[in-house]
């Protein structure tokens, strides 16, 4: 497992071919306690930079882009009928989607947690 | 008589001689000289009359409105009359603890007008049937565009084309139409056309001839297809209706008006906008919902905010921002005036006056071309101008839909006696009333007894039950035991109850009445009683916004000398009075200059720049009107800067359309760039957007044209005194440079007459292309008044003093604060405009106190919160108006004053961090009087005031955001679910 970072906040945990997707700590820390979530359909195809999950807390309206392209073939129906475990890091459920990629050379063009964190400076 | 000026304005003139000596000037005039750039300044008087005293103003208004006739409109098409209670009129509309509040953000010290539109979303939701209803639109038209583009969103914008399956009122066709047009979507009015690629029908009803049809095959065919159903109805009409819902309907709007709401000329008046739960995150507007305070209480917020355009920008799908409370709860007091038994009364009548009246006209031989209806009769004449002129004559005005059809519309003021003189126009015999009750109740007109309300009606009119047609037509049983059972539409109907149920709501509210509201770019200044006496006037209130001209004439004289007066202050040559928002005019705004280019064939020119400190709506604005949006960076002062907006207008010149720019910056600095910057972008070919929401620092001293603006919007209900009303309504009329005068939205005074309409089944849609912005011509015209009113009253040289002391008392504000908490912009000389922002990020890291705990806080002292977080995260913005005397200005010092000593015992650690009388802010009355009191500091500091027995205390302690928003509650639960 190796986890890739995005310059606009996406983080994947990639296992095989499969990305678990989440929204980078500071991300978080940004958007405050999540109320709403709304994810895009099972077995959708996703393409690289689209818009396909918005989160929004009391005080923002975020949208979440694609940072690999690839089948969604994973739901976390839990954020949907309880957003706020998306703020419960330690839960294990804090993520949205898992993305079965279609070119994981694409990983290559993300950042790496020290990449990423310097970007915030 | 002495004249108005020093009314309006605050401090005294010894006060401002002091203002002065303190911030190191000998004169107004000196410190105007050194705050406004010479090279913006006005060297020159306004040309507007020397201002005078109250009663030559009034006496003025008036008597340009002495010689226009009275007439009894029958005109309908989206306007009706109606008796405004006079405990609604009295207690409400013209109590300023209801009008000059601002809109609720500030949830704990809004929590009257919260409640009243909780109801008012309810009373939406019981008529329509469906789960979630906004508190307020602007009107009808602009609430069926907002649900065709919520519609496009469902779809994810794949879908492109919208069918109106029937005849909607001719002003919503138009409004639709410019809306579509711009963001590319395809109307039609043919149902066989119905595909996957439909995005939604709509459907009127009753339609704009009066009928009622069956299209149960048409809504089930959309729904196959996926397209949603938009039902736009008349709320009068659905008390005697099965709810919308049950016939399919996703999304239903309409207008409240004739829920005792005059016409006024065409507004300001509330629409209603009611959706499926499904589609509750795509609803525009304000959601009021509820939640629950820190003691666990039950309390009003408004909810999902995200969904609103300071969030979302460019890419929100509405730009609505100001909209009708005021008005929505008017509507709502109406139905709570009446209860549920009393409104259908209302209806019932309005359709039996009306069914009498069709049988006469059958049994006359004439044919009527509405099979079923509600309160609407098209009626096949020889002559309809004729029949028209004939009714003109007695006193009534009816609607020439074509000259061989005239339709005419009932409403509550109608009475038997209407009948009699339509059966005279018509020269028929009138028929018997229908029953027995029908002659009964004509007795009581006669005897002057009231029938609204009673019981004795609502039951008079169950035999007319034989009248329906069907399930989802008209039933005068449709609404059954269980409509509007929720407790406050059953309160006791004594007026004494109601009175001190309107006082026990607005007494939980911090309005003007009580305190500064010192919002920055806001403009909460005063709302003089003078300036508002006139809305009230019969011959203001009741007039129809199609009426023949002559009836119109008085408003015509008032609006032309009012554009007049505005173009003189603007510096342009035209005003467009149609937009009834700040909002509304970025929009026609716009669309004056993209219409522009393309009459020039510049088609491409669709580019516009918005700085990224800009108002919210501007980026929504620009959107709606399909353009592409490219934002501009400001530098450290919160300055536009220059070099990136040089960069981007040359490298985009071929296609850049407009900049948009508030000006003074939204950071409350004249910034002297401005007039480079207008001569930058049209160097490049573009057109200047300014933005008028600080024009309250510029009248008299600066003007938007001469600095090189091309059009402005003023906000009337800043600037120009009409009050805000708890969150509308507002007015953002627009001003345009001559060439763009002829790209103003249309006032379709053809519309009027009702000339150019066509029959029922043929086709009206596509066929102008015109621009409407709004249902009516001059937008919310009965509130116009007041902005005459207030410029008449001061004149050219009281206007230029009031904003010289607006821009005195914010540098008062912004030297005596500076201490406290730093002033984060400043321009020439470190004076600020007529605003200031502070910055409070400073105590953030020393004792955690945030910039909502401050705002918080100052409600313990009485204050309502300046601007929070805007435009910079962590600062309040403060714009105090010149009309805040310095006493008020003084204890907001000491306010802030004291609430940084207190910040000074957090950081100095005598208080807990997390446990202090900020964090717990505010206090209600209930915890400092509580016999188990237990906070770690004295009741008196926790309640900041003792000393004062005028104390403002909130009802609710700080409110939870978060349960409010993950939770959803909009409407009261039916009162079966108590039991």
């Amino acid at each position: 497992m190796y986890k890739y970072f995005a310059k606009t906040h996406e983080c994947i945990a990639v296992d095989n071919n499969k990305a678990k997707l989440t929204i980078t700590d500071h991300a978080l820390q940004e958007l405050g306690d999540v109320v709403y979530v709304e994810l895009p359909k099972l077995d959708q195809e996703v393409k690289k930079g689209d818009a396909i999950i918005v989160v929004e807390s009391v005080k923002a309206a975020s949208d979440v882009y694609a940072p690999v392209s690839g089948k969604v073939v994973e739901l976390n129906t839990k954020a949907i009928e309880d957003p706020s475990i998306i703020n419960d890091r330690e839960s294990g459920d804090s993520w949205f989607i898992i993305i079965d990629m279609s070119d994981p050379s694409e990983c290559d063009s993300l950042l790496s947690e020290e990449e990423y964190k310097k970007t915030l400076d | 008589m002495q004249k108005f000026t020093h009314r309006h304005i605050g401090p005294s003139v010894k006060d401002a001689q002091e203002m002065l000596k303190l911030l190191g000037y000998e004169s107004l005039d000196s410190l105007i000289n050194d705050a406004v750039p010479d090279v913006i300044r006005y060297k020159q008087s306004l040309t507007i009359p020397e201002g005078t005293n109250e009663h030559q103003a009034l006496k003025e208004l008036s008597s340009m409105f002495s010689d226009v006739p009275q007439a009894q409109s029958l005109i309908g098409q989206g306007y009706h009359n109606t008796y405004v209670p006079s405990a609604i009129l009295r207690n409400l509309f013209e109590n300023p603890g209801w009008y000059t509040s601002y809109t609720p953000y500030q949830s704990e010290i809004s929590q009257g007008r919260l409640e009243l539109l909780f109801y008012y979303q309810t009373l939406v939701c019981e008529l329509t049937g469906l789960d979630i209803a906004n508190a307020s639109l602007l009107d009808e038209g602009t609430a069926i565009a907002e649900a065709v583009t919520l519609a496009f969103r469902k779809h994810r914008e794949r879908r492109t084309k919208i069918v109106t399956v029937n005849a909607l009122h001719p002003q919503n066709v138009q409004v639709l139409n410019t809306r579509c047009t711009q963001i590319g979507l395809e109307l039609s009015d043919d149902p066989s056309l119905l595909s996957e690629e439909v995005i939604a029908i709509v459907i009127q009803r009753p339609d704009t001839y009066g009928a009622i049809e069956n299209f149960d095959d048409v809504i089930q065919n959309a729904r196959r297809l996926g397209c949603l159903v938009i039902i736009v109805a008349d709320p009068m009409s659905l008390l005697l209706m099965d709810a919308p819902a049950r016939m399919g309907a996703d999304i239903v709007v309409g207008s409240m008006q004739r829920y005792g709401v005059p016409m006024g000329n065409g507004g300001p008046h509330a629409a209603y906008m009611a959706v499926d739960k499904e589609l509750a995150r795509l609803l525009p507007g304000r959601l009021v919902g509820q939640s629950r305070d820190a003691n666990g209480r039950p309390a009003y917020r408004l909810t999902l905010q995200t969904r609103e355009q300071h969030i979302r920008r460019e890419k929100a799908t509405s730009n609505i921002c100001t909209a009708q409370a005021l008005l929505a709860n008017m509507a709502v007091a109406y139905a709570i005036w009446h209860g549920p038994k009393g409104l259908i009364a209302i209806a019932q009548r309005i359709h039996t006056l009306t069914k009498r009246f069709a049988r006469s006209l059958e049994a006359g031989a004439y044919k009527i071309a509405t099979q079923h209806y509600f309160d609407t009769l098209t009626v096949r004449v020889a002559d309809a101008y004729a029949i028209a002129e004939k009714a003109e004559k007695t006193g009534l005005l009816l609607r020439v839909i074509d000259p061989k059809n005239i339709a005419l519309s009932f409403d509550e003021t109608c009475t038997q006696d209407t009948l009699r003189m339509l059966a005279d126009v018509f020269s028929i015999p009138l028929a018997q009333a229908p029953t027995q009750e029908l002659a009964n109740e004509a007795t009581k007109e006669t005897t002057k007894e009231t029938i609204r309300g009673s019981e004795d009606v609502a039951n008079y009119a169950r035999d007319e039950i034989t009248d329906s047609t069907g399930g989802s037509m008209l039933n005068y049983g449709a609404r059954g035991e269980d409509f509007l059972s929720q407790a406050p539409f059953h309160l006791n109907k004594s007026e004494t109850s109601f009175m001190r149920f309107l006082r026990e709501l607005v007494n939980k509210d911090l309005a003007l009445d009580r305190s500064m509201i010192p919002l920055g770019s806001c403009t909460m200044k005063l709302n003089a009683a003078v300036e508002m006496i006139p809305v009230s006037w019969p011959q203001i209130a009741n007039v129809h916004p199609f009426a023949p001209s002559k009836y119109r004439k008085g408003y015509m004289r008032m609006l032309s000398q009012l554009e007049e007066w505005l173009c003189e202050i603007t510096g342009f040559s035209k005003v467009s009075f149609q937009p009834n928002s700040g909002s509304q005019g970025e929009y026609a705004g716009l669309l004056a200059i993209k219409t522009y280019f393309a009459q020039k064939g510049e088609t491409n020119r669709k580019l516009c720049l918005i700085p990224e400190s800009a108002h919210g709506t501007n980026p929504a604005s620009a959107q709606m009107a399909g353009m592409d949006i490219m934002v501009v960076k400001c530098d450290t002062h919160g300055n536009v800067s220059l070099d990136d907006l040089r960069n981007k207008a040359t490298e985009h010149k071929e296609r850049l359309a407009a900049l948009m720019i508030t000006y003074p910056s939204t950071h409350g600095v004249f910034e002297s760039d401005i007039v480079d910057i207008c001569k930058l972008i049209h160097d490049c070919g573009g057109q200047v957007y300014l933005d008028g929401a600080n024009l309250n620092s510029m009248v008299g001293l600066a003007r938007p044209a001469d600095i090189g603006a091309d059009v402005c919007h003023m906000n009337l209900h800043k600037t120009f005194c009409i009050p805000h009303g708890g969150g509308g309504p507002g007015v953002g009329p627009i001003g345009v440079a001559t060439h763009l005068a002829e790209f103003l939205p249309s006032t379709g005074e053809e519309i009027g007459n009702t000339r150019r309409e066509k029959n029922v089944h043929d086709s009206s849609i596509n066929e102008t292309k015109e621009l409407r912005i709004a249902s009516a011509p001059y937008g919310s015209a009965s509130i116009l008044p007041i902005s005459w009113m207030y410029i008449r009253l001061l004149g050219g040289d009281g206007l230029t003093e009031a904003t010289q002391y607006a821009i005195l008392n914010a540098n008062y504000l912004s030297c005596l604060l500076n201490e406290y908490f730093p002033v984060l912009y400043k321009g020439n000389a470190g004076l600020v405009a007529h605003e200031c922002v502070l910055d409070t990020r400073v105590v953030r890291e020393t004792s955690g106190v945030t910039v909502q705990d401050i705002a918080k806080r100052l409600i313990d002292y009485g204050f309502h919160a300046p601007t929070m977080s805007w435009p910079v995260v962590g600062t309040l913005m403060l714009e105090p108006t010149e009309s805040e005397p310095r006493q008020e200005l003084d204890r907001f010092i000491a306010a802030l004053r004291d609430i940084r000593k207190e910040i000074d015992l957090i950081e100095q650690g005598q208080w807990d961090k997390s446990n202090n009388p900020l964090k717990n802010a505010p206090h209600t009355i209930e915890t400092v009087m509580s016999d188990t009191y237990s906070l770690p500091y004295s009741r008196s500091i926790a309640s900041a005031q003792t000393q004062n027995y005028a104390k403002y205390w909130p009802p609710v302690e700080r409110i939870d955001d978060v349960q409010g928003d993950r939770n959803l509650v909009c409407s009261c639960p039916p009162l079966t679910s108590y039991t």
